[in-house]
């Protein structure tokens, strides 16, 4: 008895066999120097960093109390910041539907047209809505124009990158029964695959919208309209309060889509 | 024959319709009156300047005319500003992800007394209210120019995401091991560590990959408003009017961000 437990003890327990440990030990190995060689290679200055909780705190207590003496200011800088979420959104869909017919598998006419529409999801995705927003203020000037169009433009790839998933997803089923009654290719369309995708789509619309009240605060600080504009005049005017009072206004805005959107999701799912 | 001809023709005359996606008329045709008045408001209340928007399209000719073929004669400075994004988003990856694995502890209901909790929660809402480049100017303004400015804005930004989705994942976890250990009379970090951790450690990892990646994204970004890296070389670029540049730059970004993504794709893919 007394043998049987040593020789049990004898034998210890691990979790990965020597091949996994050993891969485990060069992960954390290569993560260790990639973080000397990053700490020692990038340009910090380290007094700097020491200093951060104090610069960090004095700013705090420059912001401290919110003034909202200039609430009205803000109130309608925020109502162009929904416009642009929201317009862009709208917009967005007259662009995005098509361009996720093509880029599904089982609607596009064929490979070529299959890879156009990938193309235009992957460039979409890839470029920042403030990149975007850089590039349109460059072409149409500051304002809101730019700003709407640099968040559709990154909204297409989004929507119709999900759109074209919900399509890829539908029941092959109707589509083939209303092409055995020789239904033009629109007609299928219509009735055999909107109505299918009816609810996803406005799903994501929703999300999207949720997302893109996000994106429009940000847009102003490259000068593309929205509340963005009004948060950069007051950092360059040292307007600490204003700040503080606008960076509230940004968490209220936020919460307050993510309660509607949420609301709104329960009833169309 | 017949008949069934004119059984044919009885049944052409009642011609189908489809039901409408809104069943009710009243709620139909309001909410088309609602949007069609709210796009009247919107347009008529947004300040357009139409006459520098009609410049739009011959600038436009310009600027692209201007951006090919993209210019990637600096490659020196290109190499620099996408190794000092890299290395952003790296550093504020790692102190991200271990900074909100505490945070997300206090923020699961299940593990944490309800004070704990609610900071837990207030820390989260904040850090994913606010856009990163928002972050970013504060930052600027606080610490100066520069990356760590970019450090710190991406690590609030990976905790609000990170901790965000741990907290849920600690919520949902198999109760019995913890169970199991607080029978052998174990303290609350033992807990922690041998009940908890292992439960949501495949989810962490893939999370911290993703936000690996998507900080990669956000710290080409956060550069315009001076946090380092990338950014700030394309800002420049375009406040220069070196479009060939800058459009180099943004292929870069393309390339660099697509081959991130299949990399950690392939990560996830082989922890889950």
């Amino acid at each position: 008895m007394v043998d049987h437990a040593a020789t049990l003890t004898d034998r210890v327990w691990s979790r990965y066999d020597r091949k996994q440990q050993w891969s485990r030990y060069a992960v954390y190995l290569l993560t260790f120097l990639a973080v000397v060689w990053a700490i020692k290679d990038i340009d910090i200055f380290w007094p700097w960093v020491w200093d951060a909780p104090n610069q960090i705190q004095s700013l705090a207590v420059r912001m401290w109390p919110p003034a909202f003496n200039t609430w009205h200011e803000i109130f309608s800088a925020m109502l162009e910041t929904v416009h642009i979420a929201t317009l862009s959104t709208l917009l967005t869909i007259f662009i995005a539907l098509p361009v996720s017919y093509i880029a599904a598998q089982n609607t596009t006419p064929n490979k070529a047209t299959l890879w156009l529409g990938r193309f235009i999801l992957v460039s979409s995705r890839s470029v920042n809505t403030i990149i975007w927003a850089l590039l349109f203020v460059a072409i149409f000037g500051p304002g809101v124009l730019a700003g709407i169009l640099a968040v559709m433009f990154r909204s297409i790839g989004f929507i119709g990158k999900l759109m074209g998933e919900a399509i890829e997803e539908i029941d092959r089923r109707p589509v083939e029964a209303m092409e055995a009654t020789g239904a033009s290719q629109m007609k299928v369309v219509l009735y055999a695959i909107v109505p299918q995708v009816m609810p996803a789509f406005f799903a994501i619309i929703i999300l999207r919208w949720d997302i893109n009240i996000r994106e429009s605060t940000v847009l102003g600080l490259v000068g593309a309209g929205g509340i963005g504009v009004l948060l950069q005049s007051s950092i360059d005017l040292f307007a600490w309060q204003t700040v503080a009072t606008i960076l509230l206004a940004i968490v209220v805005l936020v919460v307050l889509g993510e309660s509607i959107t949420s609301a709104l999701r329960k009833k169309v799912i | 024959m017949t008949p069934l001809k004119t059984s044919v023709s009885a049944a052409s005359d009642r011609v189908w319709k489809k039901p409408p996606f809104i069943a009710n008329p009243w709620l139909r045709y309001g909410l088309l009156a609602v949007t069609v008045i709210y796009l009247y408001w919107a347009f008529a209340t947004l300040p357009f300047d139409w006459e520098r928007i009609s410049e739009g399209l011959p600038r436009a000719g310009r600027i692209f005319g201007g951006a090919f073929p993209p210019s990637f004669e600096r490659g020196t400075l290109l190499w620099t500003g996408f190794k000092e994004s890299f290395q952003i988003a790296f550093l504020a990856t790692l102190l991200g992800v271990s900074l909100s694995l505490p945070i997300a502890v206090m923020a699961a209901r299940n593990v944490a007394p309800l004070p704990v909790y609610l900071v837990g929660r207030a820390l989260i809402i904040v850090s994913r209210s606010f856009h990163p480049v928002i972050v970013a100017i504060l930052f600027v303004a606080a610490v100066g120019f520069g990356p760590l400015a970019g450090i710190l804005t991406l690590t609030l930004y990976s905790i609000g995401f990170v901790a965000k989705l741990l907290a849920e994942e600690i919520e949902e976890i198999d109760w019995g091991q913890v169970e199991a250990m607080r029978s052998v009379g174990a303290g609350y970090l033992k807990m922690l560590v041998y009940g908890i951790f292992p439960q949501i450690m495949p989810r962490q990892i893939g999370l911290a990959m993703y936000q690996l990646d998507s900080n990669l994204r956000a710290s080409a970004v956060v550069g315009i408003v001076g946090a380092g890296g990338i950014g700030g070389t394309l800002m420049n670029a375009f406040g220069r009017y070196d479009y060939d540049f800058a459009f180099a730059i943004l292929l870069m970004i393309i390339g660099i961000i697509l081959i991130s993504e299949a990399i950690s794709g392939w990560v996830r893919k082989k922890v889950w």
